[in-house]
């Protein structure tokens, strides 16, 4: 039977950036989006997408990816397809602006992933570069009941179970759960493919599916939100730093060493 | 809404002893619970907590609750989430501070999910608001760009403090406490992950958590080899080498080996970073170092902005006068 992988991922402003494009709008406690920059699929989420389709070219498998947002650019959200992802859901709705409240969008994903019929594995990257919270799956997991692992290097399915290497702080352990089951996954996974063009000709042909609050059918009791954001800034540094230049490179390192013997740091 | 009562650590004695990290909660915590006027309590789990409940109790926590089980012997994040959710129901504390360790930035928001509420995670602090009396926790977002202040609307307000942030609490062993046992109905059954092997891959010699001198080396060092260079300089201070992402994702060291974000955080004395242009993802593991030292050609990398002292130049020509100077001086 194939393997039904469900695969969580968001659209975030480019994490790449020029420092100097990041500002935020004090009064709406946001970050402006930066004219000319489009955004991108999270870095982490793409890593979630390459190992469901690294399952998918071993197996029979189907990878449908799910996300949550307001104003999604379509062929951003597309990559994922033309990567060889088979379906993309879209749950948007202005109602869905509060991402910064990790409870209320794992309601909203595990909602749609009940819908959806639920899935055998869902894969998801570790944290989203604009909130970093890295909650939303372990959330998801929660509200789903599922096992989950966490900071998956490697993920791999055989005989209804999941088997995950897991970054540990010096090296990885093997860990293993029974399907279904949610995993993280951390950079460590290795590059995501790139769309071949018939991948890119195929998503162009694909439709998402787009669903509304609504037709989530979710429960108006349970949506308080968890979190109240009481300020964003950008932090100021007062590092002065202390160039050194001697007469060369070279000459430079030597001074260097000069000076941090001076200061006692060496 | 329940206002629930106490500030509770959620502590860390794997091995036996007390983590360092539950040493820092208690500075944290120590500060909360004081302004809020509330007691100031850590949970441990294991099967033999009495060595680290003193311990505790030494590092300013008035209240310990041992929650004693053999099968929390290891950790196992179904059967922990278990206990500490039975806990949190039974005690209702205002407040829960979990270190965002491996372990923590896992079961912390599994707890806030098991329990309905919400939690803010990796804090570089938390404090008190005077007039709510609600926990204000800031914490770095979008890769440490900016800070984000949040508080939790429900109760236990929950947040993971990121290692390293806090100044462990000190230890005074005259310092008197209550142990309590929290006995908890657990089964072997209730664990749906098995860990089947391990394997370590970390470089030898001194922790690049513990190091007191770190060279790390980045995306412009341009391949693996150079590395050897850095082992050489880290190997006459008595260092450790460590590495940015890039340097990571593409292969020429291993993860273990990562300073940021989602790597290491570190606080040495002497952060040396050899061709890393400093981005903010980088920093956030870094920036505790006391003094850093930034090595690069481009004179306009953000490295600059966040070192002490800087050398604008190519890596081949500062990096080996510069091992050469300290060897010569350091040997003298």
């Amino acid at each position: 039977m194939a393997v039904k992988i469900g695969v969580l991922a968001k659209q975030v402003l480019d994490p790449e950036m020029p420092m100097a494009a990041f500002r935020i709008d004090g009064d709406t406690k946001k970050v402006v989006p930066p004219p000319n920059i489009p955004p991108v699929v999270n870095g982490f989420d793409e890593n979630a997408v390459e190992a469901a389709l690294k399952i998918k070219d071993g197996q029979e498998a189907t990878v449908t990816v799910i996300s949550t947002g307001t104003a999604f650019a379509l062929d951003v959200m597309k990559k994922p397809l033309s990567m060889g992802a088979d379906e993309l859901v879209l749950l948007q709705d202005d109602a869905f602006q509060n991402t910064i409240d990790s409870f209320l969008t794992a309601q909203l994903l595990a909602a749609a992933i009940r819908k959806l019929g639920g899935f055998d594995l869902i894969i998801c990257g570790r944290q989203a570069s604009d909130w970093d919270n890295a909650q939303v799956p372990l959330g998801v997991a929660e509200i789903l009941g599922m096992a989950c692992i966490s900071l998956g290097k490697k993920v791999d399915v055989q005989d209804g179970k999941v088997r995950v290497e897991r970054i540990i702080p010096d090296g990885y352990e093997v860990v293993e759960a029974p399907l279904p089951a949610l995993v993280t996954v951390s950079n460590e996974l290795g590059q995501p493919r790139y769309p071949t063009l018939r991948g890119i000709m195929a998503a162009t042909r694909k439709k998402p599916t787009i669903w509304s609050a609504a037709d989530l059918g979710l429960d108006a009791s349970d949506s308080a939100p968890r979190i109240t954001l009481r300020d964003l800034f950008v932090p100021v540094s007062d590092q002065e730093c202390e160039i050194i230049e001697g007469e060369d490179a070279a000459d430079s390192g030597r001074l260097l060493a000069l000076k941090l013997r001076e200061d006692k740091i060496i | 809404m329940a206002d629930g009562t106490g500030v509770l650590i959620i502590g860390d004695s794997s091995g036996g002893e007390l983590a360092s990290t539950t040493a820092e909660l208690l500075a944290a915590g120590q500060k909360v619970a004081s302004e809020l006027g509330e007691e100031l309590s850590v949970a441990l789990l294991g099967d033999t907590l009495d060595a680290a409940a003193q311990q505790a109790i030494a590092h300013g926590a008035q209240k310990v609750y041992a929650v004693n089980h053999p099968l929390l012997a290891e950790y196992q994040i179904d059967l922990y989430l278990a206990a500490l959710e039975a806990l949190c129901k039974e005690i209702s504390p205002q407040v829960v501070l979990i270190a965002r360790t491996n372990e923590g930035r896992e079961l912390g928001p599994r707890l806030a999910f098991r329990l309905g509420v919400g939690m803010a995670q990796d804090c570089l602090e938390v404090s008190v608001d005077a007039s709510e009396k609600r926990l204000l926790a800031n914490r770095p977002v979008y890769g440490g760009n900016a800070i984000a202040v949040v508080s939790c609307d429900q109760t236990p307000q929950i947040a993971a403090i990121r290692p390293k942030a806090y100044e462990p609490a000190e230890a005074d062993p005259s310092r008197q406490g209550e142990v309590v046992s929290f006995p908890v109905d657990l089964n072997a059954s209730q664990a749906r992950t098995t860990v089947v092997d391990t394997v370590m891959e970390a470089a030898e010699g001194v922790k690049l958590e513990d190091a007191r001198i770190v060279v790390s080396g980045g995306r412009g060092l341009g391949g693996p080899e150079p590395f050897a260079h850095l082992e050489e300089l880290a190997k006459i201070v008595g260092g450790t080498v460590g590495a940015s992402r890039a340097a990571v994702d593409s292969g020429w060291v291993p993860s273990s080996y990562q300073v940021g974000l989602t790597g290491k955080t570190i606080t040495p004395d002497l952060y040396i970073t050899v061709a890393i242009s400093g981005a903010s993802q980088h920093m956030a593991g870094c920036s505790g170092a006391k003094v850093i030292v930034a090595i690069n050609k481009d004179a306009g990398a953000n490295i600059f902005k966040e070192a002490r002292y800087g050398v604008v130049g190519d890596w081949e020509s500062v990096l080996p006068a510069l091992t050469a100077a300290i060897r010569e001086l350091t040997q003298a």
